[in-house]
Order: structure tokens, then sequence, then C-alpha cells
């Protein structure tokens, strides 16, 4: 119930700001294209805690606004990198642990990996990440396992 | 006044992105192979397409725009990663390996039955 409402609010204000035409007749379509849609989630059964995450929402932009700052950082770190040329790099894999229980904040974890320019997560099986990354102090800064402790506190 | 001051901070952030976007390019030109070659496409990605995003905010003001121009930056941001992570997997389940998983012996053999090659 909780979710279905979360889920109709979303979708009508993503209708309401991308519109722009607001006449009886459009706002007749958005309620009846908000009731549809929930109606063939439900029946679909992807409703729920996963499709939507309410139990992150004030923990989560916490989580973003440091990971954007990692992001700028690990940017510019890559950039030099390419401008130095080849020999700057020390491509390796390594494997990191995540600690999340849910499988939300797993991929949370590996997505953020991702996102951040230097490392990549290639493979997740249980809870191993296999990370490519582009040198020696990108895998050290994952290795130190603040993002892993981070993305754990989003998830309480 | 302050119109001149939102076009330079504006203009400030598409020059940053644009060089941003370029530096993913050679950056994809310079690597040696395919797993770094993704670090450098993750450039343009992310802090490339958010610098233009962020200044064409700038130039749109207050108005619809501005929340589509959010919504963009979120999707991209979002479809870049799950894109890399997805490219990533793929190669590695098909058998590419990375630089440091490699044997030397057959990658030397690979090269040489490549004529065309400088």
């Amino acid at each position: 119930m909780r979710h279905g409402l979360a889920l109709s609010i979303l979708l009508s204000a993503f209708w309401l700001l991308n519109s722009g035409h607001y006449t009886t007749l459009l706002l007749f379509f958005m309620v009846a294209s908000v009731v549809s849609i929930v109606a063939l989630s439900h029946y679909m059964d992807v409703v729920d805690g996963e499709g939507q995450p309410l139990s992150i929402t004030f923990t989560l932009p916490i989580y973003l606004i440091w990971l954007a700052k990692e992001v700028v950082l690990a940017n510019i770190a890559v950039a030099k990198c390419v401008w130095k040329g080849k020999g700057s790099i020390s491509p390796r894999t390594i494997e990191v642990t995540a600690s999340q229980k849910s499988d939300l904040g797993k991929v949370i974890y590996a997505n953020s990996i991702t996102l951040t320019p230097g490392t990549v997560s290639i493979d997740l099986e249980d809870d191993k990440i296999l990370v490519h990354a582009l040198d020696a102090e990108s895998a050290d800064g994952l290795l130190t396992g603040e993002m892993d402790r981070r993305v754990c506190r989003v998830e309480q | 006044m302050m119109e001149i001051i939102l076009d330079l901070v504006s203009w400030i952030f598409l020059l940053g992105g644009s060089f941003f976007c370029l530096t993913g390019a050679l950056g994809l030109l310079r690597f040696p192979e395919f797993f770094s070659r993704i670090h450098a496409a993750s450039l343009t990605d992310t802090l490339g397409a958010s610098m233009i995003l962020i200044g064409l905010m700038f130039q749109a003001g207050w108005g619809l725009a501005l929340p589509k121009l959010i919504l963009i930056l979120i999707f991209s941001l979002l479809a870049g990663t799950t894109a890399s992570h997805a490219m990533g997997k793929a190669a590695l389940k098909s058998g590419m390996k990375p630089l440091d998983m490699q044997d030397d012996g057959p990658k030397d053999e690979a090269e040489e039955e490549q004529p065309w090659k400088p």
C-alpha cells in the first residue's frame, strides 16, 4: 500500500514536470495513466521495497553528496593519466567484498564503483565484486573500504 | 549584471564539460586495451555530461526546462554505469582477459600472426 502510494506520487510528479499543460483533459489523462501503470505493476508483483526503496529516502542524499565529491576527484585523476599517456597507468584486477545485506545495497555499491572513473565493476557474484582498476591509487582507494561502509550506512 | 555572471558560470561549466569529453575521447585512443578504455569512456559519461548539463541548467533558468535537464542527468548517469558494467561483463564472459590475468606465451604469437600490424 505504502509503496503503491509512493509510486503514484512519483509518476504524477514525473508527468506534471514533463508536460507543462495543466488543462482538465490532460490532467484526466495523467490520472488514467498513473492508475493503469500502478495496477499493471501490482499485477507484475513489482510494487515492493526493491522497486520503491522508501527506506533509503533520507540516507541516500547524504551518500550521493559524498559520492559526487569522489567522482569529481577520480575524474581529475584519470584525466591526468590520459594526458600523461600510456606509461602512467598500470591496469589491475582486484576482488572486493560487498558487506551489504540486501541485493539493493550490493547494486548501489557496484554501481558506485563503476560510476567512479578509474574503477569498473565487471562481475558480481554472491558478495564478491570483481573490479578492474586503472592504476594502483584507484585500487588502493577502493580497498580501504570506505565506500563499502558508507553504502552499508545507506541501507540501515 | 546578474545575467553576465550567470552566462559566465554557465560557460565555465560548458567549457569544462567539453574538456572532459575531449579527454575521454583521447583516452579511448591512447589506452592499450579494452578494459582500460572503459575507464576513459567513463570520463565522458560522468563529469563530461554532468558539467555540460549543469551549464545548460544555468542557461535555462527557472522553468520547466530545469527539471527536464535534471532528469536527463539522473538517467544518463544510471544508464552509463549500467552500460559500462554490462560491457565489461560481456567482454569477460566471452573470453577477453584483463592485462594482468593474461598468460604471456600465446599473446606474443597472436601478435606475430597479424602481418598488417605496424
